[in-house]
């Protein structure tokens, strides 16, 4: 019987924090950046630039939201939306705390994935209907990076699957009670990693946006909220995909002393922060360079990872029986 | 392999830079260091007996690169038919802050001083006319009096014995 008020609780608190952490990433990102750069970042506004953030907002509800003659204009306005509500759902089946998730599905992993494809979606379908060059040389990229990552995607994640036994991602946590899945999966976890950076568009995989190169890639038509939402979104998945390394592979909210919450939230900002310096440290790769690295490289090891961790997995419940 | 290495060492170095102190200068509440000898915005300057140097001879103007100084030279009966400038107005807006208005000036009038914050709501504004230039004390040489090292000998007369002239100062220590 599932537990209405409480599961409303939890919508409210997930639904809150989820937006207002991704606010504050914007901040963060350009502070931590700033830092690495021996410069100081937004800190003018508020207490260290805290509000920075509001003031963006603020700025983008009261721009002109304007829509190019030349857009497919149905699409255009639906595509701003696909991102943010694909990543916020993928916040459902995150199991923040034993309890503290809103949708114990017991193939979180699945929704998750699934999820994440259609975010995918969003990006190709932007580019597409902003109907200019730039835009449409980034959906193009987008599309040729879903066919490197999305394969070896699901395949890293399927030996922590294995192990576990479970597609159910607090079943998972449950599982790495006494050793983080990062130890014996560490193949899976640094294919996850790259396939994650991948879908959410970081850098080094960040070629659909590539402000060097496409000004801003498949968003560049997009103005005001619109392209305020292609942000948020972009920081939610960022979120999303911390959250989901530290759930599979490092231990989820285990952690001594200090309570579940806390070391979930401890982890999470840490590889938030590993994500930024990634961004703040490492070039932009070629989308043909990720294909045949996805392809020739991440895919067999994938493979293999997922093959030796079947049939360890198969001979321990051999001498169980 | 060193591939990996190599990126992870980028990573290791950029890291290193959350100990560091940022170079940024938190310019309204923190100033930076102006020398004496910055070339901010132009003033005009005083003679130590509170007369205008300017003697309106136009080299400033011709040597201004982007002709941003205008001015119009006149005589001061009451003073020994001096030569001022009527008018003396220099287009801020257009000013690049070379100082060769200063490096043609021969009597220290024309000074550039380490002042930049010169920003403005209305360009009109930048538009600086003589009571705006000028100041009211010597600029950044305090005892050079231009009518006491120029002139000429004139018939019998040495420099300085004319009536109501001052004797001159050594010129071998001043330049010009």
């Amino acid at each position: 019987m599932i537990d209405w008020s409480h599961t409303a609780l939890t919508i409210v608190v997930i639904l809150g924090g989820a937006l207002t952490l991704a606010g504050l990433l914007i901040w963060v990102e350009r502070r931590l950046l700033g830092i690495w750069q021996e410069r100081y970042g937004p800190n003018r506004v508020g207490p260290g630039g805290l509000l920075q953030a509001l003031a963006d907002m603020i700025k983008m509800f009261t721009k002109e939201d304007w829509i190019p003659p030349f857009a497919d204009k149905a699409v255009f306005v639906l595509t701003p939306a696909i991102v943010v509500i694909t990543a916020l759902m993928s916040f459902a089946v995150v199991p923040i705390a034993p309890g503290f998730v809103v949708a114990d599905l017991n193939m979180g992993i699945l929704f998750f994935l699934a999820m994440s494809s259609l975010a995918a979606y969003s990006v190709i379908i932007g580019g597409w209907a902003s109907n200019s060059k730039f835009a449409f040389l980034g959906s193009l990229r987008a599309i040729a990076q879903l066919l490197s990552y999305e394969v070896f995607m699901g395949l890293s994640l399927m030996g922590a699957v294995l192990l576990a036994g479970s597609f159910n991602l607090s079943d998972i946590v449950e599982a790495q009670r006494h050793l983080w899945f990062v130890v014996p999966q560490f193949l899976g976890f640094l294919g996850f990693f790259m396939a994650g950076l991948a879908e959410a568009h970081r850098t080094p995989f960040d070629m659909p946006e590539a402000e060097a190169e496409l000004v801003a890639g498949y968003h560049a038509e997009y103005s005001g909220m619109k392209f305020g939402m292609f942000f948020v979104g972009e920081y939610l998945s960022v979120i999303v995909l911390s959250a989901m390394i530290v759930i599979l592979f490092f231990g989820g909210w285990h952690g001594p002393w200090l309570p579940p919450v806390v070391w979930f939230f401890l982890k999470t900002s840490g590889f938030i922060v590993l994500i930024f310096l990634i961004r703040a440290t490492w070039p932009r790769v070629r989308f043909d360079q990720l294909l045949s690295f996805g392809w020739k490289v991440v895919m067999p090891l994938a493979l293999i990872n997922l093959l030796v961790t079947g049939g360890i997995v198969l001979a321990r419940m051999g001498e169980g029986r | 392999m060193t591939y990996v290495l190599n990126l992870l060492t980028g990573l290791w170095i950029v890291f290193k830079r959350t100990f560091t102190k940022p170079v940024t200068v938190q310019y309204p509440e923190e100033r930076p260091y102006l020398p004496p000898r910055w070339r901010g915005r132009i003033v005009l300057t005083r003679d130590p007996d509170g007369e205008e140097r300017c003697v309106a001879c136009h080299l400033c103007a011709v040597a201004c690169p982007v002709d941003c100084i205008a001015l119009q030279a006149t005589e001061d009966p009451t003073a020994h038919e001096r030569r001022y400038p009527e008018f003396f107005r220099i287009n801020f807006s257009r000013c690049i802050y070379c100082g060769y208005c200063e490096d043609a000036c021969p009597t220290y009038a024309i000074q550039l001083v380490p002042d930049f914050e010169q920003s403005e709501y209305a360009r009109r504004n930048m538009v600086y006319e003589k009571e705006d230039l000028l100041i009211s004390g010597t600029g950044k040489y305090h005892g050079y009096n231009f009518y006491r090292v120029a002139g000429v000998n004139i018939r019998d007369k040495d420099k300085g014995q004319a009536e109501n002239e001052l004797p001159p100062v050594d010129v071998r220590s001043l330049m010009p």
